[in-house]
């Protein structure tokens, strides 16, 4: 007999919340590290010729009473300088930027602009609440197709494994305070989709089952049996994403280190809830029903 | 007959790779590139309401006309100035050096003049009130000025002076025009003959129209990429596609041999068919893109295996290589179905709902989805079947079970 997952699926819950609460925790503590994409404001990456320590740069921003704008070194080493330097301010019309950067060239030396970015409230705003309804209006649909063609436990149990997904990235990046932006709203859709299509294929496999499924074979044996018809196909499938998306987050260049990680962190989550959230949900269900229903039978008037 | 199978299934294999050799690079590299990805400037634009001026359709169609003026004279291979709603303008400007310089060029106020034959400086932009296209008297097409009270008196004076000689409207220092004086023209009224189509009479209308931003211009959203940056991100995405790619193949082949080989020549017409595909969309990839792209590829090798799993199973429990295949297909093609289909669902939306870098991943996952679908049920199975047919291999752990 293979491994036993449905009957130590309360483990798993356990396993997942465990692995959600920290996110959670640093989420209503500490929130989000939202770039300027979400909340307007003005960014600049700049690359110094020498290298400059944090102090030095909030220094040369005093004077403009920009003292108190985000100063990130961007080198992942607890190093006290570097040249490269990455500085998030409110949203600066283009005048007083020019006078920012010809100012920090007197005081600190040329630079070259890597990337200079600046985004108005409005479309900050705009951007966010598009995402949410893009999200919510594909979500629905798909509870409606998958309610459709399985039924709707299947719909809302694979739901459930998205959101279990997206929480635990969206945890990591407030956990360790990592910069969100637009490309990461791409990646959590991304991440949506890989994780529906891993859970729909044992859905897929536990509805064909069910067909021919006899009397004597308990829900939890049937899934367990599912799940096992898909699991080599399930490590392969990760496997080939994992590849693909690390050797982007190890490979790719710095603007998408951050992008790649969501999507790194997300993708092995996808396999992870389908395979021990989603139908051990489902099941879970499924018994809870049928408990219910064998209750009303027996209680019921003689 | 069998060996005719396998020749038939050599000679695919051979054009696959030879034209994917020929075409893969400069297919790729000739998809049009977001800015996060080459390097370059985007500005979002927004025409705002002033007390003095509204906001009007005529108003930022001016804005537009000037803007693309004065990118064109930047110099830039190609620009994108798009007009986005009501009153937003989009202009993207690749591989841009002076970022600074640009954006105040965008933002400034454009600059009419009239000049007499000696080049002073009579009349400007404030002075004339309108400009329209007309069909004039002898059916030819004519811009018709319209001057304000203060420009029909110094145009009256302009003309008087210069009859038979020349005045050249400028806008922002270049020549528009240079039209003759016929006579002069008390009325504040004139007509400039000359222009071959509407089209051109129109254009020009509107040019002089445009004499000054008839609005206020506000920079909403303004992005550079610098170009060290952009050809960083660059070259680096290209090793990790590559890297990716060769580890997806390493992979195939190792688990399923022959099988893993066909779905892997698969895979590259999966590829070529989706470059290709983009270009025909004239899609422009961005970051967001590019996860799209990594998605649908998943998916496309998740479709192999899903359908190389059946095989295995069905091969296990008895049957023959071909029922086994065949039998394989027929069992994952709904499961292939059913998660292709939810995905794209999710695509549809966020193409319709989402914001332009959402569009950019909607699009390509869109086009994956249904590419996907097609390539591992169509040609995969194509390909396999030659092989078996050609009765060559008759182990089915050749095949990968």
């Amino acid at each position: 007999m293979k491994f036993d997952i449905i009957g130590k699926r309360y483990w798993f819950f356990l396993l997942s919340a465990i692995l959600l609460i920290p996110g959670l925790i640093s989420i209503a503590v500490q929130g989000f590290n939202l770039g300027i994409d979400f909340t307007g404001g003005t960014l600049l990456d700049l690359k110094f010729a020498r290298p400059v320590s944090v102090t030095e740069v909030r220094e040369a921003l005093k004077e403009h009473q920009l003292e108190n704008s985000t100063i990130q070194l961007a080198v992942s080493d607890q190093i006290e300088v570097s040249q490269n330097v990455f500085i998030r301010t409110p949203e600066l019309s283009d005048n007083t930027r020019r006078v920012v950067l010809s100012d920090m060239e007197k005081k600190l030396g040329a630079f070259d602009t890597l990337r200079s970015e600046k985004v108005g409230a409005v479309i900050g705003s705009e951007l966010t609440k598009n995402a949410v309804i893009a999200v919510v209006v594909s979500w629905l649909l798909m509870i409606v197709y998958i309610s459709y063609r399985f039924e709707l436990k299947f719909a809302v149990s694979g739901i459930i494994a998205i959101a279990h997904d997206i929480v635990l990235v969206l945890g990591v990046f407030s956990l360790f305070h990592k910069e969100i932006d637009a490309s990461f709203v791409a990646a959590i859709l991304t991440i949506a989709g890989y994780s529906i299509n891993d859970t729909i294929v044992i859905f897929d496999r536990i509805r064909e089952n069910l067909k021919t499924h006899k009397k004597t074979e308990s829900f939890t044996e049937l899934v367990n049996r599912s799940i096992w018809q898909t699991m080599t196909r399930s490590i392969y499938t990760v496997l080939t994403v994992v590849v693909a998306t690390a050797s982007l987050y190890f490979f790719g260049g710095e603007t998408t280190k951050n992008f790649s990680l969501a999507l790194l962190i997300g993708f092995i989550s996808g396999a992870y809830s389908s395979v021990f959230n989603a139908s051990p949900i489902w099941v879970t269900w499924k018994e809870f029903e049928e408990r219910r229903r064998i209750a009303l039978k027996t209680s019921g008037p003689k | 007959m069998r060996w005719g199978n396998l020749t038939k299934f050599l000679a695919v294999v051979f054009v696959v790779l030879v034209a994917s050799g020929y075409y893969m690079l400069p297919l790729a590299t000739s998809i049009k590139q977001g800015l996060d990805l080459q390097g370059g400037t985007h500005v979002v634009l927004e025409a705002v309401d002033t007390p003095e001026a509204k906001v009007d359709e005529d108003a930022v169609q001016r804005v537009v006309k000037i803007i693309e003026k004065r990118v064109n004279e930047i110099g830039l291979t190609e620009p994108i100035i798009q007009r986005q709603g009501e009153r937003r303008i989009i202009v993207e400007l690749p591989g841009i050096k002076e970022p600074e310089k640009a954006i105040e060029l965008l933002g400034k106020t454009a600059l009419l003049e009239f000049q007499d034959e000696s080049g002073t400086t009579v009349m400007t932009g404030k002075d004339l009130k309108d400009a329209k296209a007309e069909i004039g008297q002898n059916k030819n097409n004519v811009v018709a000025l319209e001057f304000s009270e203060d420009g029909t008196k110094i145009f009256a004076d302009l003309t008087t002076k210069n009859v038979g000689k020349h005045i050249s409207i400028l806008l922002d220092k270049k020549v528009l025009t240079n039209p003759v004086v016929n006579e002069p023209i008390p009325s504040g009224k004139a007509i400039i003959t000359g222009s071959k189509t509407i089209e051109e009479a129109q254009n020009l209308a509107i040019l002089l129209r445009s004499g000054s931003l008839p609005v206020k211009v506000d920079v909403m959203e303004m992005r550079t990429v610098g170009p060290t940056l952009g050809q960083d991100s660059k070259d680096k995405s290209k090793v990790a596609f590559a890297i990716g790619i060769g580890a997806i193949t390493v992979f195939m082949l190792v688990f399923y041999r022959l099988s893993g080989f066909v779905a892997t020549v698969a895979l590259i017409i999966y590829v070529m068919l989706l470059l290709f595909g983009l270009k025909m969309l004239n899609a422009t990839l961005t970051l967001p893109g590019i996860a799209g792209v990594i998605l649908s590829i998943g998916m496309a090798v998740d479709a192999n295996v899903l359908i190389f799993e059946r095989f295995k199973e069905e091969y296990h429990a008895g049957k023959t290589l071909r029922a086994a295949m065949d039998a394989g297909f027929s069992r994952a093609f709904g499961t292939i179905l059913d998660s292709h289909l939810t995905s794209l669902i999710s695509a549809i939306v966020l193409f319709f709902l989402g914001a332009a870098p959402i569009k950019g991943f909607a699009i390509t996952l869109g086009l994956g989805i249904v590419l996907s679908l097609f390539t591992a049920i169509t040609i995969t199975k194509l390909l396999l079947r030659m092989l078996m047919h050609a009765n060559v291999f008759k182990n089915g752990k050749i095949f990968g079970a």
